[in-house]
């Protein structure tokens, strides 16, 4: 809007732009997953050389299956995220929903009815953190924070603190964990149809376009008429959801219900990988590729640091510098605003 | 008034808590014609607005649309009538493109997918309408227009519904003297296609070249209601100030009618 019409302009351009195709296969990737992707394969390529174990089949399925689970609540994060909104719940909830489910399997012994009770305790969670902060106006993050703190306790609880059960010899918890189809194993198939019926949902759907709004400016949102509690809650039921499934994961993978081990710090694991897929923290920007791809990235990190040996506290303190570095360039990139600065 | 009114409301009161910010407020808007509505800061414009529509519940007072009395409850009420309002910060998502935007909350779908190409073709045809020749691509994010650009695109949204009542709360407050020129000229083309179109705004320059009508707040009560024809810029910059005019006005010194 630089000078007022003027009387030659010729008709107005074509609206949409054919842009080159290769600028488009690019916009497709988006510069963001390129530039991630490109580290994955650097990443690889450096602990490749120092241990070429690294490239057995056997150990790429390792970390398929170890980054499955971290990855499908990944893939609710970034929903929870996008929407404005963060959940530091979901790991107590993995947690509760694994002693659960086991607990469940073993006095009814029924797997069947085990994997019910867990995915309906992760409903329930999701409810309820949802509730709180729509109706309770609390802020998600302190909303979720206690959550997570009674999650954990209440898991802890119902549990003594042990593992519990044993699903070790129930066939269909034997499946889940070893089972494959067309050679891939199960875990990774839970990922890869998690994270596109989510994909599809956000990209094509009513739904995720009004999940980005809301992100973006809920009061443009509420302004529009999209009724914005019921995505709130929604979506963190969604969130819920899935981190039954990854507690019903766990369970599988372990044999046993644990109230803590296996699910403590995905929480923090599934908000890093958010952020350095390029999910804003606040909210309406950023998408599924890039969580995936970053999942990836933090598999293969955690392996290769295994792999070559280093110690296991230093995988924490990478994980922490991770967090920041990954907000830090998504900032810097975003041309963000410095702190206080008005637009 | 052989017209009748396309939206006209009676007696409206409407209280934030203790406050009573609108009292007995009356105001008519008439099809083809800007009517615009000034008034002090905090004087109840905006909140007018939101009343009429349904973001907030008023405490008395009646509506009517087309002679037709009507209880809007909330945007979507408000869109049913064909009531559109561009707020005045807009409301737009930033990290949508136009075409997002425009359809927020509303969006077309064929099944359970977004329909983007019907979409897309929509609000090119709507933005030809206005004659926006401005915006580059229809799918650039709105972060990246510029204030005109954005005040074109929160109009073209309004105007996308086949809305028959468009509401602008300061659609020029921010701009320079050309974007203003342009909005204010997208202002006068929406009038002239019949449509109702109500301006708010301090610039009583804008007011006198794009109105037909003028109504005057004055701190929560309609002060006058008059053809911008039959008064002038001293009269209402009065109304405005103290509510009276000479005859014309509030005509007790506290705000209430005579
Ligand atoms: N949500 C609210 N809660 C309480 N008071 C409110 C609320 N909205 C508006 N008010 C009060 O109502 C009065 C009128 O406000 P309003 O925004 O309608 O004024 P305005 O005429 O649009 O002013 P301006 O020209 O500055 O935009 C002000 O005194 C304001 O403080
Ligand atoms: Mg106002």
């Amino acid at each position: 809007m630089t000078t007022t019409e003027s009387p030659a302009a010729p008709s107005r351009p074509d609206p949409v732009l054919r842009p080159h195709p290769l600028r488009r296969t690019l916009d497709v990737i988006g510069v963001q997953n390129l530039s991630l992707i490109i580290a994955l394969i650097a990443l690889c390529a450096v602990i490749g050389s120092q241990n070429t174990n690294f490239f057995l089949v056997s150990n790429i399925k390792t970390i398929g299956t170890t980054v499955s689970i971290v990855g499908i609540i990944a893939v609710v994060q970034t929903v929870v995220m996008l929407l404005g909104g963060l959940d530091i719940s979901v790991g107590s909830a993995a947690g509760l929903t694994s002693v659960a489910s086991a607990m469940v399997f073993t006095s009814a012994s029924s797997a069947a009815l085990g994997i019910l009770v867990g995915l309906l305790v992760g409903i329930g969670v999701g409810l309820l953190n949802g509730m709180v902060i729509v109706y309770g106006r609390v802020n998600a993050v302190i909303a979720t924070l206690a959550t997570y703190a009674a999650l954990r306790g209440l898991a802890n609880l119902i549990s003594n603190g042990r593992a519990q059960g044993y699903t070790g010899t129930d066939s269909t918890f034997i499946f889940l964990a070893q089972g494959s189809v067309l050679g891939i194993p199960i875990l990774i198939w839970v990922l890869i149809v998690v994270a596109l019926l989510v994909h599809l949902m956000l990209r094509y759907t009513d739904i995720g376009r009004n999940i980005y709004a809301t992100g973006g400016n809920p009061t443009a949102a509420r302004l529009a008429g999209i009724n914005l509690n019921r995505y709130v809650i929604g979506c963190y039921i969604l969130a819920g959801f899935v981190a039954a499934i990854a507690g019903i994961l766990l369970t599988a993978r372990t044999g046993s219900g644990q109230p803590t081990s296996g699910s403590q710090g995905l929480e923090l694991q599934s908000i890093t990988a958010a952020a350095l897929g390029g999910v804003a923290l606040q909210g309406g920007k950023g998408g599924i590729t890039g969580t995936v791809i970053a999942v990836l990235m933090l598999g293969v990190l955690q392996n290769g640091l295994t792999i070559l040996n280093v110690n296991s506290f230093w995988q924490d303190i990478a994980q922490g510098a991770l967090l920041v570095v990954a907000v830090v360039i998504q900032q810097r990139r975003g041309k963000l605003r410095a702190y206080g600065l008005p637009r | 008034m052989t017209a009748t009114p396309i939206l006209e409301l009676r007696g409206i009161d409407k209280s934030f808590g203790p406050v009573q910010v609108l009292h007995d407020v009356a105001f008519s808007v008439y099809p083809g014609e800007v009517t615009a509505l000034v008034g002090d800061n905090g004087a109840g414009k905006s909140t007018l607005v939101k009343c009429i529509g349904g973001i907030h519940p008023i405490d008395a007072g009646e509506y009517f649309i087309e002679g037709e009395p009507v209880h809007v409850h909330s945007p979507r009420d408000a869109a049913g009538y064909g009531v559109e309002i561009v707020y005045q910060d807009l409301a737009l998502c930033d990290n949508l493109d136009i075409v997002q935007n425009m359809f927020l909350g509303r969006e077309r779908k064929s099944g359970l997918v977004l329909d983007e190409a019907t979409m897309e073709e929509m609000a090119a045809k709507t933005l030809d309408g206005l004659s926006v020749r401005t915006v580059q691509s229809i799918r650039q994010l709105v972060s990246s227009l510029s204030g005109g650009q954005r005040q074109t695109v929160a109009i073209a949204k309004a105007v996308l519904w086949n809305s028959k009542i468009v509401i602008l709360d300061e659609p020029t407050a921010a701009l320079g003297v050309a974007q203003t020129a342009q909005v204010l000229e997208l202002v006068r083309r929406l009038a002239d296609n019949g449509l109702a179109v109500v301006l708010i705004s301090h610039n009583m320059n804008d007011v006198f070249a794009v109105s037909d009508r003028i109504a005057a707040l004055y701190l929560g009560r309609m002060a006058a209601q008059l053809k911008t024809s039959d008064i002038t810029h001293a009269q209402i910059v009065e109304l405005i100030t103290s509510g009276r005019s000479g005859d014309l006005g509030l005509q007790n010194g506290n705000g209430a009618k005579a």
